[in-house]
Order: structure tokens, then C-alpha cells, then sequence
């Protein structure tokens, strides 16, 4: 396959971005998308230039790291994927194409594509997290009993893996889906109970506090969350802050 | 925002069943009409109540608005929104800005009138300067020209589709729980759909009938 990048290249987090393009025509089908990208800096580095910074771990779509806005959508075209898991075979030969860093306020660009998601973790440090017994006599967990039906929703809520591609994603860079599974994970267990109200309270504050938009209800995030974390969650935080 | 919107929703819905009544009984359009216009509670208490939720609702929509475009400082290359999100949600401030300025127009049309009647006339303070059956053949009057009756279709449609998304969203917002999203889906949007259909209906209606003047005389 012969495709054609147009990739965003800025230096460091103070400097100018701007677009580049680049020409790959050694590509499979069978490739990841980062495996593409691999390929593309092994040409940079061999010919002397900068290769392309980009976030990536696991490769197998359970970390959260890989981001990248790829024509015009986060994770790429496809549906409940991360870009990991993206493969070539999705795109055609000839191809054009255009890859941004995931773009908020809230998560400056670090270097080319690489942004900083840690205003993600001290959302998650404001109220992600629960007072346990810790002091020799932990209580089983299994001695609290939970109905299957919340333990499920808590479970799914809990896939979230703090991606950004709800942010990225939604007009109003809004943090909204992210927040909101992280509440409701805990919202629906009895162990979530008591700090269910100042959670809410800190981790809403300190999302508004890193600058992420309004939530207008579009529905773009649900749709481009590689795990599925359903609009339910945002509705059960907003339950949570105005009744909790 | 959810809670002025459905504050919106409910008067928009008060003000559909009185302008329908001029459909069904001209009599009965004029008699509340002149009630509204003339009541005190109505004027002094309601009214102010919903020129501020108008206010409150638009300048929180502005508000809204600038806040989110400042959340993304670079905006994207390529934004592919229409992948992931209806139309009337993303366009909520241009389907609201249209319905702005339609109820500007609308109020040059038939509020300023009245305050003149009412404050500078004095027909407020006055009783006998006012005529309790004006308001059929005024209205009547009003949608004798096509080119207010397209501008008011026109507004509809917008206003159609500013509720289309905006109606379900303030429950969402309000944390609607799951088991009600679909019956409140079907609601609002059906709302959505029908009551604007219905205004339209009405400017339509008082346009045909007063070009073949068969004006029936309330
Ligand atoms: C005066 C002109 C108006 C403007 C400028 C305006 C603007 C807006 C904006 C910007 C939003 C929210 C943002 C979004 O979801 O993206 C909104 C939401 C909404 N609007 Fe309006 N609007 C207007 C009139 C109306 C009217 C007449 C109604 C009702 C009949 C209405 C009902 C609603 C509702 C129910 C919402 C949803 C609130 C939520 O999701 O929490 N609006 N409006
Ligand atoms: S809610 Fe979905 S898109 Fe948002 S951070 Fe979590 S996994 Fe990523
Ligand atoms: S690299 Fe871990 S999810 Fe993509």
C-alpha cells in the first residue's frame, strides 16, 4: 500500500505546530496503525531527521495511552477501537491521511502528538478513590454482598481506561464521559458510598478547575469511546451532584 | 440551562394552546387573550418571570458557548462531527440564534404594539380604552401577508429543531435514569416535532382564510 501522511509536528509544548507530510509505499494491510507509524520513523531516523513522538504501552487496547485525532476522529474510523488496535486494512491504497494530537485545553500538546493527560489524574485524585480498612482486619470483599445487576454497571463504568478520546472527541472538549465513569464505578457500590458526596463535588470542580468544556448532551463521546462507557454514566453524575 | 429550557418549553406550550384557540373559537382566543394581557398577576408577576428565563437562557447559551470554544484553543484540521453527533445538537446556538432573532421580530410584531396600546394609550389603566375582541382581527390582520407568515414557518423550523435536541437534553442534564431515556426520548421529540408543526399550522391557517376573506367576525 502506498499511503500519505499529513501529520501535526510541534517541537516542544512552547513552539508553533504546523502540518507535514510524509510518503510511506511499503505499508501492509496487516499492519497496526502504530506499526505504520513505526515504519515512518524508521525512515525518519534512518535519513538523520526527527522521528514522529507519539504515546503508546500496551498495543492491545487496555492501557489508555495511544490517542491520535486520524481523520477527523478520535481512535480513528473505527467503532469500540483505541488506535492500537487500528488496523491498514482499514484505510485504502493511495490514501491521504491526517493525524492531530488530541486536542483541549486540558491536555496541552507535549511534543508532535503527544499530549498531557494528567489533568485526568488529578481529576482522579480529587475523588477517585475510596477509605478502606487497611488495618489487619481488611474484611473480605465477598462479605458485602452487591446485586449482580449494580456490580455489572459499576464493572463497566470501570472499563474506562482514561483514554481522552471522550474529550478529543467532543465539541466542547468536555470531560464529561471520563468523569462520570470514574464517579459512577464507585457511586454503585456500597464501599463508594461514603464519600459519594464530596467526590462528586471535587472531581466536578477540579474538572471545570483544568479548563474542559460544557457538556451539551451531544452524544459524540459515547460513540468514540473505545470501551463503550455508555451516557447513562453522565446521567447518574449529574443525579449525583444535584440529589446526592 | 436544562432547568430555564423547560421553563421555555412549558410557557412555548401555554402559548400554543391559546394561539390554537383561535382556530377552534375566535371568542375564546379574545377572551384569553384580554385575560393574559390584562391580568395582573399575569403582567406584573409572569411576565417578568419569563422575560428573565428568556434572558437568563440566551445569555447562559452565550456564555455556554464561548466557554466551550475556549476549551479547545487549536481547533481541529478535520473534524468529522457528523460521525458521532446529530446536526441540532452541535448547532444548538445557531438553532437557538435564529430563534433570537425571530422573537425579536416577533416582538416588534405584536408586543411593542400592545405596550403602546396598554402604556402609551392607556388602555391598561383605563378600561374603557380597551376593546376586549381586538386581538382575532388583529392577528388575523397580521398573517394577511405571505412574507411574514414564511418568516414565521421559517422560525419554526428552527425552533423545531432547537427543542428537537435541547428538550431530551435538559432531562439528561437533570440525570434522567435509564429506564425512562426511551419513553422521554419519544416524548420530547414528538413534542419537538408536533408543536412547531402546529404554530405553523396556525400562520398558515390565518393566511388562508384572510386571503379569501371568509374572515368570520368574532
Ligand atoms: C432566545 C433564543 C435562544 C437561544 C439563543 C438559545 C440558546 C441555547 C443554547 C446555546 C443552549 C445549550 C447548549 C447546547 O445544548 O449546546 C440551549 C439549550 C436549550 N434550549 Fe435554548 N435558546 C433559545 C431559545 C429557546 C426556547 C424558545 C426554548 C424552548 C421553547 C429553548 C429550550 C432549550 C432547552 C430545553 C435546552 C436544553 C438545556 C439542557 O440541555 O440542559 N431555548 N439553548
Ligand atoms: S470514557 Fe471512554 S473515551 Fe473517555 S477516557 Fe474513558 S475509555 Fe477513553
Ligand atoms: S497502547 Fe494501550 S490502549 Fe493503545
Amino acid at each position: 500500500m502506498k499511503i500519505k501522511l499529513k501529520i501535526w509536528r510541534q517541537e516542544d509544548s512552547k513552539s508553533k505546530g504546523r502540518f507535514v507530510r510524509y510518503a510511506l509505499d511499503s505499508i501492509t494491510p496487516e499492519m497496526s496503525f502504530l506499526e505504520m507509524l513505526d515504519v515512518l520513523n524508521e525512515q525518519l531516523i534512518s535519513s538523520g531527521d526527527i522521528p514522529v513522538a507519539f504515546d503508546h504501552d500496551c498495543r492491545e487496547g487496555i492501557c489508555g495511552t495511544c490517542s491520535l485525532f486520524i481523520n477527523g476522529r478520535a481512535h480513528g474510523p473505527d467503532r469500540l477501537v483505541t488506535t492500537c488496535q487500528l488496523h491498514m486494512r482499514r484505510f485504502n491504497d493511495g490514501d491521504t491521511i491526517v493525524i492531530e494530537p488530541f486536542r483541549s485545553k486540558a491536555f496541552p500538546v507535549i511534543k508532535d502528538l503527544v499530549v498531557d493527560r494528567s489533568s485526568f489524574d488529578r481529576i482522579q485524585q480529587s475523588g477517585g478513590y475510596i477509605s478502606i480498612n487497611t488495618s489487619g482486619n481488611t474484611q473480605d470483599a465477598n462479605a458485602i454482598a452487591i446485586p449482580k445487576a449494580d456490580a455489572d454497571r459499576s464493572f463497566e463504568a470501570a472499563t474506562c481506561i482514561g483514554c481522552g478520546a471522550c474529550v478529543a472527541a467532543c465539541k466542547n472538549a468536555s470531560a464529561m464521559l471520563f468523569v462520570s465513569a470514574k464517579v459512577s464505578q464507585y457511586a454503585l457500590l456500597p464501599q463508594g458510598k461514603v464519600e459519594a458526596k464530596n467526590r462528586v463535588k471535587n472531581m466536578v470542580a477540579q474538572m471545570d478547575l483544568e479548563g474542559f468544556g460544557n457538556c451539551s448532551n451531544t452524544g459524540a463521546c459515547e460513540i468514540e469511546c473505545p470501551k463503550g462507557i455508555s451516557l447513562e454514566n453522565i446521567a447518574r453524575m449529574n443525579r449525583e451532584y444535584l440529589f446526592g | 440551562m436544562a432547568l430555564s429550557g423547560l421553563f421555555l418549553v412549558v410557557f412555548l406550550l401555554q402559548h400554543f394552546i391559546i394561539n390554537f384557540s383561535s382556530v377552534v373559537s375566535p371568542t375564546t382566543f379574545n377572551q384569553w387573550s384580554h385575560f393574559m394581557g390584562y391580568n395582573v398577576l399575569v403582567q406584573f408577576v409572569l411576565q417578568p418571570i419569563l422575560i428573565f428565563g428568556v434572558v437568563f437562557h440566551f445569555v447562559m447559551g452565550f456564555v455556554l458557548e464561548i466557554q466551550n470554544r475556549k476549551s479547545r484553543r487549536i481547533s481541529y484540521a478535520q473534524f468529522k462531527g457528523n460521525k458521532n453527533a446529530p446536526w441540532v445538537s452541535r448547532n444548538m446556538i445557531w438553532s437557538g440564534g435564529v430563534v433570537l432573532f425571530f422573537l425579536i421580530l416577533h416582538f416588534i410584531d405584536f408586543w411593542i404594539p400592545e405596550l403602546n396600546h396598554k402604556y402609551i394609550e392607556g388602555s391598561m389603566f383605563h378600561a374603557e380604552l380597551s376593546d376586549p375582541s381586538r386581538y382575532y382581527s388583529e392577528l388575523v390582520h397580521k398573517f394577511e401577508s405571505l412574507l411574514r407568515v414564511c418568516v414565521y414557518v421559517a422560525a419554526f423550523v428552527f425552533l423545531a429543531m432547537h427543542i428537537y435536541h435541547g428538550f431530551s437534553s435538559a432531562f439528561q442534564s437533570l440525570g434522567m435514569k435509564k429506564k425512562h431515556k426511551r419513553s422521554l426520548l419519544f416524548f420530547t421529540q414528538a413534542f419537538a416535532i408536533i408543536i412547531p408543526l402546529g404554530f405553523c399550522f396556525i400562520a398558515l391557517y390565518h393566511h388562508l382564510v384572510s386571503i379569501h376573506t371568509i374572515v368570520p367576525h368574532a
